[in-house]
């Protein structure tokens, strides 16, 4: 608690410890009403001097000053009345206050626990100096100073580890508890935990460019961007409260009047004003005014402590909506990294055969001849091959052990006249021949995701209507992805520009209600990514790019996660609605039980300061979405 | 030009009439109030100094709720 709501709370205390006290101290006139002012005025001096401030800047509609309306209005009644009831006047001021502390109390608490879940802001990066390790603001350290990461430490700073192996805990980024392993050469990231052994880092970006900041950045002005929600609600809270006063006002005149001129009955002035002042005690926004904000910004808090970045709660409103979800394929339900998948009709040994075509590929950089040096494994000796000829479009054929190897596709094996069994498996094609006769063929592909499938699957129960793929790649293998991965449509052999088209295709064959994702890995779809009703990057760890374009980021590259974020979203959404539903609805409510004369000041209050307790209860639950 | 200023208020319908004062100051051309984070992000117009901006958002601020404040 801070200072100001301890302050509160013991007057909050004083207050009703004197109010109950006096029900027990039988008195009557002035004395009485001296008495009863003492809790009033230790509980609502501030609200009375905010009134009046309020009336000399024009700020008529201003709640301190329906406050002191009410209650002041309530003592009046009481005096004429000669009733000596002060005790509502009193009660409603306390219980007020009590809401206003129970709101800043509330509101403080989320504030710190959704940066506790971003807990990954590093206080220090660590210097050698003179030998000595020195701690030092990460702020100060220049890009290309040798930082040091001691295990159970925090990587401050990105760059790339010189010395050292160790595993990283990166659950604080991405949500998944699962270490990532890190050795000399590799680029890392700051925000994750150091686990095991010691590590120099050089670093390769300033501390305000490294990825834990951007990330901080991102969350923490994601609540500035306002939804459609919000904004509805702040427009409501405008014309809300003057339409209660001037209802007030009214109910406070005209019935008495219509009574009086109209029905020949008397006036009952003071019921009548008893009612209007009970509507203004209703007349306070606050309920909603603070638990949509509370709402988006917890739900924007838990999302980003699963590892998905929301940019504002804007995207979160569009996300809830999500109907249509268009795929990049490469990258995003792929690896996007070439592999051997399989070697068939082989004369040799598997092994042997991948040993001849990773020599004989040796000298080229081209990506499938890479993956063939990758499946390979061993270091290769580049003096066991000689006489190496690219045949371009072709393949390659090299002496190995001085034995001819010739590794390449159809066309090189027509070339050579060397009879070649054709592939019925998707990808890219290597066949090989040894000493002219054919020898097999190695099957090169794309490999998809582990949870691609599943992913796909976990959409389609999250009610996405349609599923789509789109992908520069050959007809053929986009047909079998899509076949495997259950996508409903695909569209194949697109150019980047034409992804941008098919996108606007789709987004105008669906009514405007539903909205349209389109996930990507943020590296050249740019663009799509900022056309779709709502554009979500992938495995964004380290990519700037993905961060900068994308409105949802996902920090690891796993697609189950597409369906969480969705998931998270609508949760997060129906908070809102029922927040928006339920306080107004109990407002309405206790408008018509005052106007006629059912609910009493004391209702009211409860009204009022319960439904907020309840509306803020309900939006923390936002945050929680470990189990979505 | 966009800033981002801290700020401190209590609670959340006066962090909304703060964003409505700011946005009628001369000078300013936008101006958000993020009352969960307790920033204010104003967006100023061509050719104007945020500084003197800033000294009225910050009267007129304080006209419509006593009890805020914002850090320049």
């Amino acid at each position: 608690m801070s200072r100001k709501q301890k302050k509160m709370l013991i007057r909050v205390l004083i207050a009703a410890v004197l109010l109950i006290a006096l029900q027990f101290i039988p008195t009557d006139g002035a004395l009485r009403l001296i008495l009863y002012l003492i809790p009033y005025l230790v509980i609502g001096y501030d609200i009375l001097l905010k009134a009046l401030k309020g009336i000399k800047n024009c700020q008529v509609f201003d709640e301190s000053f329906l406050m002191a309306v009410a209650t002041i209005g309530a003592i009046a009644l009481a005096l004429h009345e000669q009733s000596g009831d002060y005790t509502e006047a009193v009660a409603v001021m306390l219980f007020y206050q009590i809401g206003e502390l129970f709101q800043s109390y509330a509101v403080g608490k989320s504030r710190r626990n959704i940066s506790d879940l971003m807990d990954i802001r590093p206080d220090y990066a660590n210097v050698e100096r003179d030998g000595r390790l020195e701690q030092v603001d990460p702020d100060e350290v220049e890009i290309g100073t040798v930082i040091v990461v001691q295990p159970g430490e925090k990587v401050p700073i990105d760059g790339i580890v010189l010395e050292g192996a160790s595993s990283l805990n990166t659950s604080a980024l991405t949500g998944e508890s699962l270490p990532r392993d890190v050795k000399e050469g590799d680029e890392i990231i700051s925000g994750c935990i150091n686990m095991s052994g010691l590590l120099k880092i050089r670093t390769t970006k300033e501390f305000g460019e490294s990825t834990v900041s951007k990330i901080l950045d991102l969350v923490e002005n994601a609540s500035s961007r306002k939804s459609k929600s919000e904004e509805f609600i702040a427009k409501f809270a405008r014309v809300y409260t003057p339409a209660v006063c001037y209802a007030a006002l009214a109910l406070a005149v005209l019935p008495p009047l219509v009574r009086m001129l109209g029905l020949g009955l008397p006036a009952d002035w003071d019921n009548w004003i008893g009612r209007a002042l009970t509507f203004l005690v209703i007349s306070c926004p606050c309920a909603l005014v603070i638990s949509i904000p509370l709402s988006f910004f917890a739900g924007i808090g838990g999302a980003s402590a699963a590892g998905v970045l929301v940019k504002g709660s804007n995207y979160m409103e569009t996300l809830s909506k999500t109907k249509v979800v268009v795929f990049d394929k490469t990258g995003t339900l792929t690896r996007g990294v070439f592999e051997v998948n399989g070697i068939h009709h082989s004369e040799l040994e598997d092994e042997k055969l991948l040993e001849y075509a990773a020599l004989a590929e040796s000298a080229s950089s081209h990506p499938i001849s890479k993956s063939i040096q990758k499946a390979y494994g061993k270091e290769i000796d580049r003096s066991r091959v000689t006489d190496i000829r690219e045949i371009s479009g072709g393949g390659v054929t090299a002496k190995v052990d001085g034995i001819e190897v010739a590794a390449g596709n159809d066309k090189l094996m027509k070339q050579l006249g060397i009879e070649y069994i054709s592939c019925r498996s998707v990808g890219t094609i290597v066949h090989m021949a040894i000493n002219g006769s054919y020898a097999g063929h190695i099957v090169i592909s794309d490999v998809v995701k582990p949870h691609s499938r599943e992913a796909v699957q976990a959409l389609k129960a999250a009610g996405i209507r349609k599923t789509v793929m789109l992908t520069g790649d050959r007809r053929q293998v986009a047909e079998k992805v899509a076949a495997d991965l259950g996508v409903d449509e695909v569209c194949s052999e697109l150019l980047p520009a034409d992804k941008v088209e098919k996108v606007e295709e789709l987004i105008q064959k669906k009514s405007e209600k539903e909205k349209l994702a389109f996930v990507g890995d943020g590296i050249n779809d740019a663009p799509v990514l900022s056309r779709a009703d709502i554009g979500i990057a992938m495995g964004a760890m380290g990519s700037d790019a993905a961060i900068e374009a994308a409105d949802v980021v996902l920090m690891d590259d796993d697609p189950l996660k597409i369906a969480k974020a969705i998931k998270i979203s609508r949760k997060c959404l129906r908070i809102v609605y029922q927040n928006i539903v339920f306080a107004i609805g109990i407002k309405l409510l206790f408008l018509a039980l005052g106007a006629l004369g059912i609910a009493n000041m004391w209702m009211a209050i409860f009204a009022d300061v319960g439904v907020m307790i309840i509306a803020v209860l309900n939006a923390i639950r936002a945050l929680f979405v470990k189990k979505l | 030009m966009k800033k981002t200023y801290k700020i401190d208020v209590d609670c959340a319908n006066c962090a909304n009439k703060m964003e409505e004062a700011a946005k009628k100051t001369p000078g300013v051309k936008d101006a958000t109030v993020n009352f969960m984070a307790l920033k204010m992000i104003v967006e100023f117009e061509e050719g104007q100094e945020a500084k003197s901006v800033m000294q009225e958002v910050r009267k007129n601020c304080k006209k419509v709720e006593d009890d805020c404040e914002i850090f320049l």
